[in-house]
């Protein structure tokens, strides 16, 4: 495979998006234009990221890529095996041992140290988006930090569910400034998102958007003062390594109603189950 | 009770489509607690006025200047745009002709009266709600109706709405463009009524534009007629309507059908 550049994009392209990292590094929550280039996979696959990604690698990064936590699934293994074979790189799937990340829809349970870098991929960067359908008019309540329009959505919530429902893509105001939408995680990650060590950077392919999260910045979740933020998750422990406080799926595990509940981070299980500990289905699931 | 300045003060204000005029050289004071009608035919520049004045066209020359809470007389149009739109959201109010213009279809009735809230700093829910169920009842609409989204209300319900959410952070100045355009006559009856209490209740300014006379004979208190983009009269509302001595008032007057 010595007919692609190092990790695919010309060394052009990658310039042209370090300059757009480094802006959004400068800006923190800032959403920066850059111009984003066709990718050898669909839109909606983490062509974004894959494009971050290829422009922080150097030959001796070891890469992590997860999908929704798992470290095993389709999105996650093509992204892989495509750097693997575009850039040679070393991979893993220890959280710990990886100087990138790149990650759909979780941040590792594992907590993320100086030095690493956690790319996530983005399908919509615009947290406005569905409340305010003009771009003009989105940018310029950015510009001039007009976001009572997102307390709005959290109004309506409250209003038909008695709660804040949003349970994914929970916007948050990074630095006291932008409000920003930090992709599809689910909310029980966004504490993880505020002073974490790690640089974080978000990229959106289709919507030619990146932004970022400096190591060390706060971030807030948006709420009401009689309806504060609270960091959801299924009040379950793990049926394979007993782990009540992590992020869980929920498996249906055959048609009459059975179903169990795992990590959805397969790192974090695997390790745990390495370690000795047991969940209440060790066994007789796997 | 003294009032040393007027509250808004047009001067001079021009705005032209390229060769042709939208309104020309209009001036005029508005004082605290008054309310002034502008009347005219379609294509008249009423509505170009409007516009120039509430910071949604640029106009060509003139001042608006507003009498601010903070600062004093200010010139709008040299404002920064934040400080413009903070004011739009604060001491003034905008009641569009076609609610579907002014309001959020897509969000319940509580969130529409409570938006200018939350864009002024409110986050506190429980507050939030309960100003708006008591601006509900204020403008007539049934409080248990807070959850429903605009599109499941009546035209006359709906501005109402309009009128509710705009009021709600207590505006000084409203402007309203046509207000009872397309809706029926014993709802148009309502709804003056109700904004005829709320204007004297609140003690507001308003700067209406109609081609009804009807509305601005029961709501202003003074009256400027346009034609072609000049204001031709101008005066007391019942001065004009009764002895219109322009030769197109007259007209205007006379062309309102008797039942």
């Amino acid at each position: 495979m010595n007919d692609y550049n190092f990790a695919y994009l010309d060394e052009g392209t990658k310039r042209m998006i370090r300059r757009a990292i480094l802006k959004a590094v400068a800006v923190p929550g800032y959403q920066v234009p850059f111009a984003s280039r066709e990718m050898p996979m669909p839109y909606g696959w983490g062509t974004g990221g894959v494009q971050v990604t290829a422009a922080c690698l150097r030959p001796d990064d070891r890469l992590k890529v997860i999908d929704q936590g798992a470290d095993d699934t389709t999105n996650a293994v093509s992204i892989r095996k495509f750097f693997q074979r575009t850039a040679r790189v070393a991979t893993t799937e220890r959280t710990g041992d990886a100087t990138i990340i790149q990650t759909r829809h979780r941040i590792p349970e594992a907590p993320l140290s100086e030095g690493q870098i956690l790319v996530y991929q983005v399908p919509i960067p615009e947290p406005l988006r569905f409340l305010e359908p003009r771009e003009t008019e989105t940018r310029r309540m950015h510009a001039l930090q007009e976001y009572g329009l997102m307390h709005l959505k959290l109004y309506e919530d409250i209003a038909r569910h008695g709660e804040i429902a949003t349970s994914y893509a929970y916007p948050v105001q990074v630095s006291g400034r932008y409000v920003m939408d930090p992709s599809p995680i689910p909310k029980f990650d966004n504490p993880k998102l505020s002073n974490c060590p790690a640089l974080q950077l978000f990229g959106a392919g289709r919507e030619q958007r990146i932004y970022a999260v400096p190591p060390y910045t706060q971030v807030i979740s948006l709420d009401f003062e009689d309806h504060p933020f609270v960091a959801t998750k299924a009040p379950h422990a793990c049926d394979l390594c007993g782990d009540d406080g992590s992020y869980l799926d929920e498996v249906i595990t055959d048609d009459a109603g059975r179903r169990m509940f795992i990590c959805s981070d397969t790192d974090h299980c695997n390790s745990r189950r390495a370690a000795g500990h047991v969940g209440a289905l060790t066994g007789d699931a796997a | 009770m003294s009032e040393q300045a007027p509250l808004l003060s047009v001067r001079e204000l021009s705005k032209s489509y390229g060769a042709r005029r939208g309104c020309a050289d209009v001036s005029f004071d508005l004082w605290p607690g008054e309310v002034i009608g502008i009347v005219g035919e379609s294509g008249s520049g009423k509505s170009t006025l409007l516009a120039c004045m509430a910071g949604y066209l640029a106009p060509d020359a003139g001042a608006v200047v507003f009498d601010t809470r903070a600062e004093g007389p200010r010139d709008v149009l040299s404002m920064s745009e934040p400080e413009r739109r903070m004011l739009a959201r604060t001491d003034w109010a905008f009641v569009h002709q076609n609610p579907r213009d002014g309001l959020r279809m897509g969000v319940s009735a509580g969130a529409n009266v409570g938006e200018r809230l939350m864009a002024v700093g409110a986050r506190h829910y429980g507050q939030i709600r309960a100003q708006a169920e008591d601006w509900l009842e204020r403008v007539e609409i049934a409080a248990e109706r807070i959850d429903e989204r605009p599109r499941q209300f009546s035209g006359g319900m709906q501005q109402r709405l309009q009128i509710a959410r705009n009021l709600v952070t207590g505006p000084r100045l409203v402007f309203m463009d046509e207000p009872t355009g397309g809706l029926d006559v014993s709802v148009q009856a309502r709804l003056l009524d109700l904004m005829r209490g709320l204007v004297r209740q609140m003690g507001l300014s308003a700067v209406i534009v109609t081609h009804d006379l009807a509305v601005v004979r029961l709501l202003a208190d003074r009256l400027m007629v346009m034609k072609d983009g000049l204001v031709v009269e101008e005066g007391l509302t019942d001065q004009v309507l009764d002895d219109p001595q322009h030769a197109y008032t007259q007209l205007l007057v006379s062309s309102v059908l008797q039942v």
